[in-house]
């Protein structure tokens, strides 16, 4: 089994592993750092419960190895949560109903972040094009997307 | 005392950080992990299983088949006592002599990693004799079909039939009679988090310890004890947060069976995490219906018989402890349930097939039934010429009728039907549908919207499966006790798998003591801390658990206003709990905090009068008994675009009027509602499980199977029926009727009726579901010759 060496940081934090090359980098946050936040649906990059940033760009950690983060910035959404970038997301979700079981949420809430991040006046179709790389089968999406449109209009009034 | 409220949901600031505590986020130490060799054929003889270069692999401790756990793990069947003829063919945990459909568990491997133990599936070497295949239900019926058991020769699992005495008869002297195939595709319920769990055996003790993604706990120590010779009371199933059910984890599965038959044989605990593309063809499929149905219609137009007649593919057995033959009773019972009609009869077969294992997925039955009945009564007024609504309207049961029994037997409690339909009128006029209709079709696109009509039949008596033999229950209870801080602990029955029903029973017990929701803890999903309930099917959680939740609430509430009157020295009638303060029931002024009576009562109880024992705890249950089940009842409205060139159906709008009684929590119920017409939209326009002749699963990834995204969904209006005046009482438990199965139930139909009313001006017809834009095209070229 080929095993490769790894540098990178995850959640601001310096991590050094050596891993099986062929290790997802899902598995890698999951099994050998224990950030379980980063959920797997499906494990062929259908789902987006996998979606972590990598370098500031969402990404799906399922059908990325760990070797391929080598000398990246992975953040995850226990990194987003702690450092409050998706407090008014979670906010909203919370005021609209924006999950249900949860399992989907992480990543729909990185893919939100990485939304809003662009640009903070999405249309509701602009919000629904952003989330249609994701499955949440308990919602029915309208109070997520609702929960997105709010969160975007809390960060106009919040200014730029 | 129980208000409507939107709390959000208590589980969700863990989860929206990232803390939730699923299955497969959860370790035990020793544990190792597990994966399954699963058929590749969907029937077949096994020669041989050969597992000698599998075990000698790196960081694997055991390869197991059938011969390994026979003596620890019993087989099973799905049978049910009320239905004699019901054949149900022995199931095992691992086959043993026949795989019957493709993902059928062959054998057990148990390693470090699930990477080292999928490795030492591909070394597992077998061999099978392939055998005829059975892959469609008419195929299962047709005269030289191949056989699955030698117990069922013409493969029929089970024939139902309900019928009044004069269908023939009227048919025979029908003016109009209107009749069509409709054809359902195979579903599964895709929740998000794949099925999982962890299985600890403690050799020492003998005691078994499961951590489930699943919604009934409590079966499945009933099922655990009877299958492995466990004593129930030695074995505690717990459901941490779980992701997603929707009936599919309501099941015993073979394969869970047999990770946790060989957590005994090694005596140490055993993960077992399904991907998904085992889940796609292991998990619970349903929905596979031909159907042939029809209504005749006397002169003056008006209905007066209904014939259906249902094949229902079920997999290669009957699924245990519930049976596969729920469709079907569901078709039995609440086909035409709205309507007068005064003859009908209903057919349902199940069959065996080579496909996945079936049984029940939200809904059950119900979006078969409705689609069918609502289906022919849209082409019914469209051949009579008369407006859908009206005609709807003329032989829709009325509250006034009383008890509404069906020509098929049932009887219904007095349903709100029509008091729906206005309301979804009045909120959307059909004149504006139509406007918006004729404006599209005179752009040369087609358009439509249809409507259906439904019943939920929810929170189920005893009568099936207490009846029948299974060890399910339909009650659940509630504990509730008073902590010295005044803060309430609940421990209750009910099972949360997103639903909101532990947030919902956590309102219960607040309000009715006269709390704060803050200052209630609750526990839910573990049976070694719960009365033995039913826990999450059949729309039934709130009903059964918001009542016992209620009555435990109103007890101690009642010990409370007696301990602090006895303190203070008056009537327990001139005292109120408001807010977490006992108060003089006139003015409101505060008396006392809970928290210094509780501290009086665990701490200091002499001061109590002499002989007072503080009873700060209380404990209810409650199941329905008095009726088959509570129903709920709707009507959908679906508008959809048709691309004539693509045969694409765009949804346009969708609406539901509902009635489902007092709401606890109108933000859980309007998301039930909102999912469930979700997973129904799927049912109409992508979902399907395709298998090939040869019994092969052709979509069996996400990727194949189209699970509906936030581009296809579109928002959805609700309309709720006010409750009724009497759930106002506060001294009546609060009448909640089952919401989470409203959508699926009606949607379908209404997509269906959406584009059937799009394809009319083209002559066009279309009963197969999902509508794909091959089908649709197939449709309307049909419908030029
Ligand atoms: S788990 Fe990565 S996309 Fe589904
Ligand atoms: S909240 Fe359950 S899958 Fe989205």
């Amino acid at each position: 089994m080929t095993h490769v060496s790894i540098d990178l940081t995850v959640n601001g934090r310096a991590v050094r592993e050596t891993v099986q090359a062929r290790m997802t980098l899902v598995d890698f946050v999951r099994e050998r750092l224990d950030l379980t936040g980063t959920h797997v649906g499906c494990a062929h990059g259908v789902c987006g419960a996998c979606l972590v940033l990598i370098d500031g760009v969402a990404a799906r950690s399922c059908v990325m190895l760990a070797a391929s983060a080598d000398g990246r910035a992975v953040e995850t959404i226990e990194g987003l949560s702690e450092r409050g970038a998706t407090r008014n997301l979670a906010e909203a979700f919370t005021r609209h109903g924006g999950l249900q079981c949860g399992f989907c949420t992480p990543g729909i809430l990185v893919a939100a972040h990485a939304l809003l991040a662009e640009t903070t006046r999405p249309t509701r179709d602009g919000i629904r094009e952003a989330l249609a790389g994701h499955i949440c089968r308990c919602t029915g999406y309208e109070p997520i997307v609702d929960a997105v449109a709010d969160a975007a209009a809390g960060r106009q009034d919040a200014g730029p | 005392m129980t208000g409507s409220r939107a709390v959000p949901g208590l589980r969700w600031p863990r989860l929206l950080a990232g803390r939730g505590r699923y299955v497969g986020d959860l370790a035990v130490r020793g544990m190792r992990e597990v994966a399954f060799l699963r058929s590749p054929f969907a029937h077949a003889t096994i020669r041989t299983i050969d597992c000698a270069a599998a075990r000698g692999l790196p960081g694997i401790d055991a390869v197991l088949t059938h011969a390994d756990l026979a003596h620890v793990v019993r087989p099973f069947r799905g049978t049910n006592a009320l239905f004699e003829t019901l054949v149900a063919p022995e199931q095992t945990a691992l086959a043993s002599s026949h795989v019957r459909h493709v993902g059928e568990p062959m054998a057990l491997v148990v390693g470090d990693s699930r990477a080292a133990c999928e490795d030492a599936v591909e070394a597992i070497e077998w061999d099978v004799d392939p055998l005829p295949v059975v892959s469609d239900p008419e195929r299962a019926v047709s005269a030289d079909a191949p056989c699955l058991h030698v117990a069922a020769p013409d493969n029929v699992c089970l024939a139902m039939e309900a019928s009044s005495a004069g269908v023939d008869e009227t048919f025979a002297t029908a003016e109009t009679i209107i009749d069509a195939t409709f054809r359902f595709a195979r579903h599964t319920g895709v929740p998000m988090e794949p099925r999982s769990l962890i299985a600890s055996f403690d050799p020492s003790d003998g005691a078994l310890s499961v951590l489930h993604s699943h919604q009934c706990p409590a079966a499945m120590q009933q099922a655990f004890a009877a299958l492995l010779d466990l004593p129930a009371h030695r074995i505690d199933i717990t459901c941490p947060d779980v992701g997603g059910a929707f009936g599919i984890k309501q099941q015993l599965y073979a394969d869970e069976l047999a990770v946790v038959a060989t957590s005994i044989l090694l005596g140490r605990p055993l993960r077992f995490l399904a991907d998904r593309l085992e889940s796609m063809a292991s998990d619970i499929q349903a929905r596979h219906h031909v159907v042939y149905a029809r209504l005749g219609a006397a002169s003056d137009g008006s209905l007066v018989a209904l014939d259906v007649d249902d094949l229902l593919a079920i997999g290669p057995y009957s699924q245990y402890p519930r049976t596969s033959v729920g469709e079907g009773r569901a078709l039995l019972t609440c086909t035409a349930a709205p309507y007068r009609v005064p003859e009908a009869r209903a057919r349902s077969r199940a069959v065996f097939t080579n496909l996945g294992m079936a049984g029940h997925y939200r809904g059950v039955g119900h979006p078969i039934a409705t689609a069918v009945t609502e289906g022919l009564m849209e082409e019914a007024a469209r051949r009579l010429g008369v407006d859908r609504l009206a005609f709807r309207r003329r032989h829709l049961r009325s509250v006034d009728d009383g008890p509404q029994r069906t020509a098929l037997g049932p009887t219904f409690e007095p349903l709100r039907y029509a008091a729906c339909l206005d309301a979804l009128a009045a909120a959307i006029p059909t004149s504006d549908l139509e406007v918006w209709r004729d404006r599209v079709r005179a752009s040369g696109a087609l358009a439509g919207f249809g409507y259906a009509v439904f019943i939920e039949m929810t929170a189920r008596g005893p009568a099936f499966y207490g009846d029948g033999g299974a060890e399910i229950s339909t009650r659940d209870g509630c504990f509730v006790r008073l902590e010295p801080s005044g803060a309430v602990r609940v421990n209750a029955s009910v099972t949360e798998q997103g639903q909101g029903v532990e947030t919902a029973v956590a309102q219960v017990v607040a309000d009715t003591v006269g709390i704060a929701l803050s200052d209630v803890a609750i526990v839910t999903g573990e049976t070694a801390n719960t009365t033995h309930g039913g826990g999450t099917w059949a729309s039934r959680s709130l009903a059964s658990g918001g009542h016992a939740a209620f009555q435990a609430a109103r007890t101690l509430r009642a010990e409370i206003l007696s301990l602090a009157a006895a303190l203070l020295q008056c009537g327990p009638e001139t005292l109120d709990i408001i807010g977490g303060s006992i108060v003089d029931r006139d003015d409101s002024n505060e008396r006392m905090t809970l928290k210094q009576l509780a501290a009086v009562c665990h701490f200091r109880p002499h001061q109590l009068p002499a002989g007072r024992q503080p009873a700060l705890e209380a404990v209810a249950s409650f199941g329905p008994t008095d009726a088959p089940f509570r129903a709920g009842c709707g009507v959908q409205l679906s508008a959809v675009e048709v691309d004539p060139d693509t045969g694409v159906v765009r949804l346009v709008r969708h609406a539901v009027a509902h009635d489902c009684g007092a709401i606890a929590n109108p933000l859980f119920v309007d998301g039930q509602l909102k999912g469930g017409i979700a997973q129904g939209l799927g049912a109409a326009l992508w979902e399907e499980l395709v298998y090939d002749d040869q019994g092969q699963l052709l979509s069996g990834s996400l990727a194949d199977y189209k699970v509906p995204t936030a581009l296809e969904i579109p928002d959805i209006q609700i309309v709720h029926l006010p409750a009724g005046a009497a759930e106002e009482d506060p001294d009546t438990p609060p009448r909640f009727v089952g919401v989470g199965e409203a959508g699926t139930a009606g949607a379908p139909a209404a997509v269906m009726n959406a584009i059937n009313d799009a394809l009319a001006p083209r002559g066009a017809k279309l009963f197969q579901m999902p509508a794909t834009p091959e089908r649709v095209l197939q449709a309307l070229g049909a419908a030029r010759g």
